[in-house]
């Protein structure tokens, strides 16, 4: 074994990291094909009231977040459906309520809020191992559900109305897509951290999808890719010794940044080649 | 006529208490073909809506095959306005088509062999099928069309239903387009709405016009005054020789 995985804490950022690929790979999917980023987003931020919460009432900051997050969501959800509001509007005010409740939580809280940059900013070394069993509650629920609605997933969000049309429950099937990308954005927490959580959403699957547009390949590219960074941003963070929530992300976004600027030069290459051919 | 298969009775609509549709009274029979034009903002596909149950009108009836329309919507295909979907959207042409079966198929339980073969037959009637693997948006925008079609020919609808169809095909693909629908008119009833007065073609049977009010002309021609009380202004009538046209005559 090597000498990284000695410590308890390596190993379970090793499985948080993986369990994390797997959320985000599956429903960083539907979020980039859908553009739901910004929804997902608001989801996320929302979610800070909840861990304010947590340390307020004196439980797990996580089952704080992913009460929020799911409220969140379902909020969100409801609002751009059944009111005039415009769809950003709404995401900008639930996610600014979400983080203020937070702040007023923490500030009403006795005392000092430990480990609160972590769930900020992700801090994948302090996850507790009681933590994993909860993350791999999560991952199996957005999986179960994924497979069991996959075709009516993929209709909701290739075309709405037609879905409709079919006499699909449209609205019911938007909501526990949001649903899961609450649950999505409470398993990243503890990776990236609440603010950065819309990183892990949007980079892998938007990486995979320049593979292919079959939406079951782009999930599995994406959870390869989830793992490639966040295990990779983890070593580099271990042996540069800075912040690793941040460091996956620098990593996914130097991938990205690398796989346009190298399409590039080989379309450039290729037309070259062309022209001189013809 | 005989009883029809959607039939529409003082059907009115209002968003936001501004009227779209007022009074409209519409029957249409089995096999029937029939193109309504009118201008953008005429309400078009809200006729469609209701017709779909989608939009609840404020005032009237309709019935589609005797059933409430959210009920009769298994019997039939829907062909949207075609811009409406992103063309990035990671699926391919087999798997759109496939959506045609949502209806048919309950929630949760996978799609049959029978489904699939319904979606190839289906693309091999409006001459997809070896598009089958390529994602929607590498298509052209007539190949796109035919796709939706076999879509929602895959439910094996009684009424076929088509919003502009012909707003992003151009003139070439047109008459084959018509063809195609020609010859599924013998399966289906089919309605196709458009604000293009030259997509209404030799091969549709019956014309309405739609302003908010409808009139309907059945199968004969319908002169310039007509189309200019629906589009409230002087209407030319020309179009280029490659699709063959009704000859528009008083009456």
């Amino acid at each position: 074994m090597p000498e990284i995985l000695q410590f308890e804490f390596m190993r379970n950022a090793l499985i948080v990291g993986l369990l994390a690929s797997v959320a985000c790979g599956i429903m960083g999917t539907y979020v980039v094909s859908k553009r739901i980023v910004f929804i997902s987003g608001g989801i996320a931020h929302a979610s800070f009231g909840g861990i304010g919460l947590g340390y307020l009432i004196g439980i797990n900051p996580v089952l704080g977040a992913l009460v929020f997050a799911v409220a969140s969501a379902l909020g969100m959800g409801f609002l751009t459906r059944r009111t005039t509001l415009p769809e950003d509007t709404t995401i900008g005010i639930i996610w600014a309520m979400g983080m203020a409740l937070g702040v007023i939580f923490i500030g009403l809280a006795p005392g000092y809020a430990p480990d609160l940059f972590g769930y900020l900013f992700g801090n994948i070394l302090t996850v507790p191992s009681s933590d994993l069993f909860l993350l791999v509650l999560l991952d199996l629920i957005i999986i179960g559900v994924v497979i069991a609605l996959y075709k009516e997933f993929l209709a909701i969000c290739f075309d709405e109305e037609f879905g409709t049309v079919v006499g699909l429950p449209v609205e019911t099937l938007y909501l526990l897509l949001l649903t899961m990308i609450a649950l999505t954005v409470v398993v990243l927490l503890r990776v990236v951290g609440m603010i950065l959580v819309i990183s892990l959403l949007t980079i892998p699957a938007a990486l995979a999808r320049q593979f292919t547009h079959n939406i079951r390949t782009m999930m599995l590219l994406a959870v390869l890719f989830g793992a490639v960074f966040t295990l990779g941003g983890l070593w580099l963070s271990y042996v540069l010794d800075i912040a690793s929530g941040a460091t996956i992300i620098i990593l996914s976004g130097i991938a990205m940044l690398i796989y346009f600027v190298v399409s590039r030069i080989r379309r450039h290459y290729q037309a070259d080649e062309y022209s001189s051919a013809g | 006529m005989a009883k029809g298969l959607i039939e529409i009775k003082n059907v009115s609509v209002r968003y936001n208490g501004t009227p779209v549709l007022e009074d409209v009274n519409l029957t249409i029979a089995d096999n029937e073909f029939l193109g309504i034009i009118g201008p953008n903002g005429g309400g078009k596909t809200t006729l469609l809506k209701v017709i779909l149950g989608l939009v609840k009108p404020s005032r009237g009836t309709i019935r589609v095959l005797g059933k409430s329309p959210a009920g009769a919507r298994k019997y039939i295909g829907y062909v949207p306005q075609h811009n409406l979907f992103d063309r990035r959207f990671p699926v391919n042409v087999m798997d759109v088509v496939m959506m045609g079966r949502l209806g048919s198929r309950g929630i949760i339980s996978r799609y049959s062999t029978q489904d699939r073969e319904l979606a190839e037959q289906a693309l091999r009637t409006v001459g997809m099928f070896d598009f089958r693997e390529h994602q929607i948006g590498e298509l052209s925008g007539g190949e796109q069309q035919r796709v939706f079609i076999a879509r929602a020919l895959v439910s094996q609808p009684r009424i076929l239903l088509l919003d502009e169809p012909t707003a992003s095909v151009d003139p070439a693909v047109q008459t084959e387009f018509y063809e195609l629908l020609d010859s599924l008119k013998e399966r289906m009833a089919i309605v196709m709405v458009s604000h293009d007065v030259s997509a209404i073609s030799v091969h549709v049977e019956s014309i309405a016009c739609l302003n908010q009010t409808l009139h309907y002309h059945g199968p004969k021609e319908i002169s310039a005054e007509v189309l200019e009380k629906t589009y409230q202004c002087p209407v030319q009538l020309i179009a280029h020789g490659t699709v063959p046209h009704r000859v528009l005559k008083e009456h």
